[in-house]
């Protein structure tokens, strides 16, 4: 319960880290935007941090706040800076953005876009398509009794009834061809595409990657008749057969 | 019959329910004496190692010398354990020991004893105790049919169902593969008025959410806790509507067909409501 009308939580977020070697602000501001023409989406808005831990000359003040402007300009958003501790310049505490402890980076490879060929009289092309392989569809024939769980990686077929107080879960689509009246989660590893079918809705909970209607709001819906579960648009829709 | 041994035709049945109070043990005592009354031998054993009571209900508490777990310990033998039963003949009783726990059943040491069982018996009655645990699963682990004594409300019915689970996933037949356990329903304190006033689960509302077959309807009686306190299975009772409804579900074990009947409210005639009966 909030009297305060919020609450401070804690949040990791990930973020990129601009780590200047040496300060010649033409160069960073061509580089950088070479860099983020390649991927423009991946930098749009995107938080940054500017680390001079690494910089041997160090850098004055008014070098400092013209690359946050010059950075800021090209559409980033700067969220903080660090800095070596032990070279900590003086006029750390005359900048406005937050100066953040010293931690371990990843340095991030970013791969250029395929480059266009320039007309070339043969055109030979390796078309590789991406194609979802198929997980072996589960088939059950027994009721799911009370306190059971199934799982499959695929598809999942139950040509019976799921009891209340049991779970059925599976990475693409459940078909529950008797009641449903335990809990039923199809793409649990996130397809948005999958699908609950089942010929009788008494669900205690229905999810599709994630996102779970519960029985109280179900009952309102479609109940002890069939129905299909979809997500459309982040929201769970139910659908009379 | 399940056991290792395939020279007998021992049938094991355990009766069990998940949740307490429910009548296993009284439903245990009257189709374990029903069956022997129609003429087969019969044992009913005492899985409910801690709260012994199926001697009570049997009326042999005070000819208990040694036990269920006596006989695994090898402390006694199956000769000396076994109580036979007054009243019918053909009837044994393997009473619990009331000084253990249910750790003091082994698979290995339960196994011994039904085996020898079977050498001697047709039918081998398992009195299940109350919960999931350990007494309960040494109690259907061998079982070739089960009666799942439920009453008809919610929390019963859905115990029922978790039972039939672990009946299908952690039983011998089910761990070896063999064709899964029998399963029967025994709808057991069963009031026809308080169904009409929708107070309580119907019978086609229960087998609708179980889905297994009905193997009767025990009408709530006063004739089964008379019996109890008298220590005899209310089967015996032929004046009473419990006592008949036990006798046809054990027709219905043997795989004669019997009409369920006791199903609807019974109207009191004129003069029993004269005289307030």
């Amino acid at each position: 319960m909030t009297d305060s009308g919020f609450r401070l939580k804690g949040s990791v977020v990930t973020t990129v880290l601009l780590e200047i070697q040496t300060f010649s602000l033409d160069d960073i501001v061509f580089h950088l935007k070479e860099k983020i023409d390649q991927v423009p989406h991946f930098f749009n808005q995107a938080p940054i941090i500017i680390d001079i831990s690494k910089m041997k000359r160090g850098i004055r003040l008014e070098e400092f706040e013209v690359l946050i402007q010059s950075v800021s300009a090209l559409g980033l958003g700067v969220i903080g800076w660090r800095c070596d501790p032990d070279a900590l310049p003086v006029w750390n505490a005359s900048v406005t953005i937050p100066l953040l402890p010293a931690s371990k980076a990843r340095p991030i490879n970013i791969s250029p876009a395929v480059k266009e060929e320039t007309s070339p009289d043969v055109v030979v092309k390796t078309v590789v398509e991406e194609r979802l392989v198929p997980q072996a569809t589960k088939v059950i024939t027994k009721p799911i009794r009370s306190g059971q769980q199934v799982y499959a990686e695929g598809d999942l077929i139950i040509l019976n009834q799921v009891s209340a107080g049991a779970e059925v879960l599976a990475d693409g689509n459940i078909h529950v061809y008797g009641a449903l009246r335990g809990r039923a989660l199809a793409g649990v590893k996130g397809d948005a595409d999958a699908r609950i079918f089942c010929k009788s809705m008494e669900a205690e909970l229905v999810s599709i990657a994630g996102n779970f209607m519960l029985s109280d709001a179900l009952q309102n819906i479609v109940w002890k008749d069939s129905a299909q579960v979809l997500l459309v648009d982040d929201s769970l829709e139910i659908v009379p057969l | 019959m399940s056991l290792s041994g395939d020279t007998t035709l021992a049938k094991i049945i355990v009766v069990t329910s998940g949740k307490g109070g429910v009548g296993k043990t009284t439903s245990s005592a009257a189709i374990g004496t029903g069956i022997a009354l129609k003429g087969h031998k019969t044992v009913i054993i005492d899985f409910d190692v801690g709260l012994r009571n199926l001697d009570l209900i049997m009326g042999c508490e005070r000819r208990v010398v040694y036990d269920f777990v006596n006989v695994i310990n090898k402390e006694a033998t199956l000769s000396q354990a076994l109580i036979k039963d007054k009243r019918t003949k053909d009837l044994f009783i393997l009473p619990a020991s009331q000084t253990r726990d249910k750790d003091a059943l082994t698979i290995e040491g339960v196994q011994g004893v039904l085996e020898e069982l079977a050498k001697d018996f047709e039918y081998i009655i398992c009195d299940s105790p109350a919960g999931i645990e350990k007494g309960a699963q040494m109690a259907l682990y061998f079982a070739d049919a089960a009666i799942v004594v439920t009453n008809p409300e919610v929390s019963s019915v859905r115990d029922s169902d978790r039972i039939l689970g672990i009946l299908q996933s952690k039983s011998k037949r089910a761990e070896d593969g063999k064709e899964p356990i029998e399963e029967h329903l025994l709808l057991t304190r069963y009031h026809p008025g308080r169904v009409a006033l929708g107070e309580m689960l119907s019978v086609s509302d229960v087998e609708d959410i179980l889905a297994i077959p009905l193997l009767g309807v025990i009408p709530e009686s006063e004739a089964v806790l008379k019996a109890s306190n008298q220590g005899t299975p209310v089967i015996l009772d032929t004046d009473s509507e419990a006592g008949l409804a036990y006798m046809d579900a054990v027709d219905r074990l043997m795989g004669e067909e019997r009409p369920l009947r006791f199903l609807e409210v019974q109207k009191k005639g004129f003069i029993k409501r004269l005289l307030g009966g």
